[in-house]
């Protein structure tokens, strides 16, 4: 397949040099309740890598750590190949943007830019200078000598950045980025993050309960549920052959083959997972299933109708339902609009994914 | 909400007639330290500048003046010192019975002053065996005037969060440099706007300062208290009064202003 041969690239490409960041065992509890229970992982150097969860899944707790404001109680944390674990946070060459962007109040834009410089001793006029370079590069040149309180959350945020880009870090470590954005200011500002990383360099970190925001900005992504990954991968891998019921359900619409109904369908007894755009729907219900399609017949249930694509739920008689998403494009007149209606439903063999138990029972489908 | 012009002239007169209640008894006390008329007849006819003259010289009202500074300078300095590291302490740590502790810290305000008063006067003298003075006077304000200076550096600490001491670690500055560059400053205005508001308490206290003070001492309200019977000083009583209300209004108005800004500042 096409996207596993591109990991592989990837993966090879990041032989050569250390890692920005390692992983090794990571774990942080809080009391009795453990927050992350194991980690492993490797972001490469200048990589635009993304932690994707559902709030207290632990991603943030592992930024944290990486940045130092936390203690791991367990496990190794290494920086382009230098154990940083025991560091303080101004010890470690990493910058953080916080959600809140945590702008200094009594400072001015030019200021609070030039922060990281002054308390490193870099002379005034290189600062100001340096500093002015960030505020250019952030597109908010003319605003040097307001202060925060009178900045729009956009402008905060890019000046948030400014901030944290003008040392040059390592890494820059981004704590839900646009969170605190409106949808429109978000959009804009997820391509806008991506151009300004390929700009710089850097490796970015970020940390999002988004799938769209991980899926559109990152080179990978590491889906993250219960302090654990579940999968780690380039946004298509991840999307298009989710490993666990988690993945499948958290990134995407969840549209999973229960074992009972796969059996018939697919003759495994198994977990199966495809996503709602890769299956086609027909009205004809005799014609039989190409060679490398799976075919299963069922009765629409609902047609949702969203503007550029309609979502149709079918209820398999094999057992199950299934979610077919299908674009407005004017080609398929003959679509199916009624409820109950009997229809068939085909879909390519590769577009189908065995799912692996996931780590956690609760998180399977169905599980109850 | 919209109201018709007969019930917003009401409400202006009603705003009016409840100033004036305030402020003009307080008006007459100040037109009455330059009025030229020693029965202060009223209305005043003439004016002189002839009682602040008196009062200059008179060095009973510029020692108890002097005293009221001092007391309320050094219960200032204590109060938000202790404030700050109270306010720290409550914001920053959860420990067993830290709701209790932040209540007690505030309730000195609300106790009434004469109960207070006896109480540390009996504690003063028969418990811990300390001659009343200067030094029991300033322990006594402290009690109180800490409140403001915690209240206000506590309501800064919360709005401002831990998230700035963060991020200026994160962007290379040790603890030190964060408190000096960050912290500090952040926590100025409000430090101010404490201080202000506790010397301004301390400076008018009369019930708590009779009972805590030393024999032959004297703070300004007590002055004025002492002379208030004797008719021949009521002209140099009327520009100490003066002098009381101005001293302890402007540190209010400043602290309010203070507080204002920064209330916008932070959004």
């Amino acid at each position: 397949m096409s996207v596993a041969a591109e990991t592989q690239t990837i993966a090879a490409q990041r032989e050569e040099r250390p890692p920005a960041i390692r992983l090794h065992g990571l774990r942080k509890s809080f009391g009795t309740a453990r927050a992350v229970a194991g980690v492993d992982m490797d972001i490469a150097d200048g990589e635009f890598f993304a932690m994707l969860g559902p709030s207290g899944s632990g991603k943030t707790t592992i930024l944290r750590m990486i940045a130092g404001f936390e203690q791991p109680s367990g496990g190794t944390i290494t920086l382009d190949g230098k154990d940083v674990t025991g560091l303080a946070p101004f010890q470690r060459d990493v910058h953080t943007v916080f959600q809140d962007y945590a702008l200094f109040p009594h400072m001015t834009v030019l200021e609070n830019i030039a922060y990281g410089l002054r308390v490193r001793r870099v002379p005034k006029d290189e600062r100001l200078g340096r500093a002015r370079e960030a505020l250019d590069t952030v597109r908010l040149g003319d605003y040097a000598d307001r202060k925060p309180n009178q900045l729009s959350g956009g402008q905060r945020q890019r000046i948030a950045l400014a901030r944290a880009l003008v040392n040059r870090p390592k890494v820059l470590l981004l704590d839900e980025p646009l969170g605190a954005l409106d949808l429109k200011l978000r959009t804009a500002m997820q391509l806008e993050l991506k151009q300004l990383q390929r700009e710089v360099g850097i490796t970015f970190v970020f940390v999002t309960h988004d799938q769209e925001e991980a899926l559109t900005m990152s080179d990978r992504i590491a889906v993250i549920n219960e302090g654990n990954i579940e999968q780690i991968g380039g946004p298509a891998e991840i999307y298009e052959a989710p490993r666990t019921a988690f993945v499948a359900g958290f990134v995407g619409t969840s549209n999973l083959l229960e074992p009972a109904a796969a059996e018939q369908i697919v003759g495994e007894r198994a977990t199966f997972s495809v996503r709602p755009e890769k299956i086609r729907l027909h009205t004809e219900l005799a014609t039989p299933a190409a060679p490398d399609e799976f075919t299963a017949p069922g009765v629409l249930r609902e047609v949702v109708f969203t503007g550029p694509s309609t979502r149709y739920v079918v209820e398999l008689d094999a057992g199950g339902t299934l979610s077919v998403l299908r674009q407005n494009d004017g080609a398929t007149n003959a679509e199916p609009r009624r409820a109950n209606q009997k229809v068939r439903l085909s879909w390519a063999c590769e577009h189908n994914f065995r799912i692996a138990s996931s780590t956690t029972n609760e998180s399977t489908t169905g599980g109850k | 909400m919209t109201r018709s012009r007969t019930s917003r002239n009401l409400l202006l007169l009603a705003l009016i007639a409840g100033l004036v209640v305030i402020y003009f008894p307080l008006l007459v006390v100040v037109l009455n330290s330059f009025n030229a008329d020693t029965t202060f007849g009223w209305p005043p006819v003439r004016f002189t500048l002839d009682w602040w003259g008196h009062a200059a010289g008179n060095s009973g009202a510029i020692d108890a003046l002097v005293t009221s500074v001092e007391v309320g300078l050094i219960a200032t300095v204590i109060s938000l010192l202790l404030g700050t590291m109270a306010a720290f302490a409550l914001q920053r740590y959860t420990f067993f019975g830290r709701d209790t502790v932040s209540l007690l810290l505030i309730l000195p305000i609300a106790l009434p002053g004469i109960v207070t008063g006896i109480a540390l006067n009996n504690a003063f003298r028969t418990m811990l065996g300390v001659q009343l003075g200067f030094f029991t006077v300033v322990v006594a304000h402290s009690t109180f005037c800490i409140v403001t200076a915690f209240n206000n550096i506590l309501a800064r600490l919360r709005r401002s969060g831990t998230n700035l001491q963060q991020a200026s670690m994160d962007l290379g500055a040790n603890g030190f440099t964060t408190f000096r560059l960050i912290t500090f400053p952040v926590l100025r205005s409000a430090l101010l706007a404490g201080g202000l508001l506790a010397f301004a308490l301390s400076f008018d206290e009369i019930i708590v300062t009779q009972f805590t003070i030393g024999a032959g001492m004297k703070t300004l309200p007590v002055w004025i208290m002492d002379n208030l019977a004797r008719p021949n000083q009521a002209p140099v009583v009327n520009v100490v009064a003066t002098v009381l209300i101005l001293v302890s209004t402007i540190p209010v108005y400043l602290a309010q202003r203070l507080s204002g800004d920064t209330a916008t500042g932070h959004r």
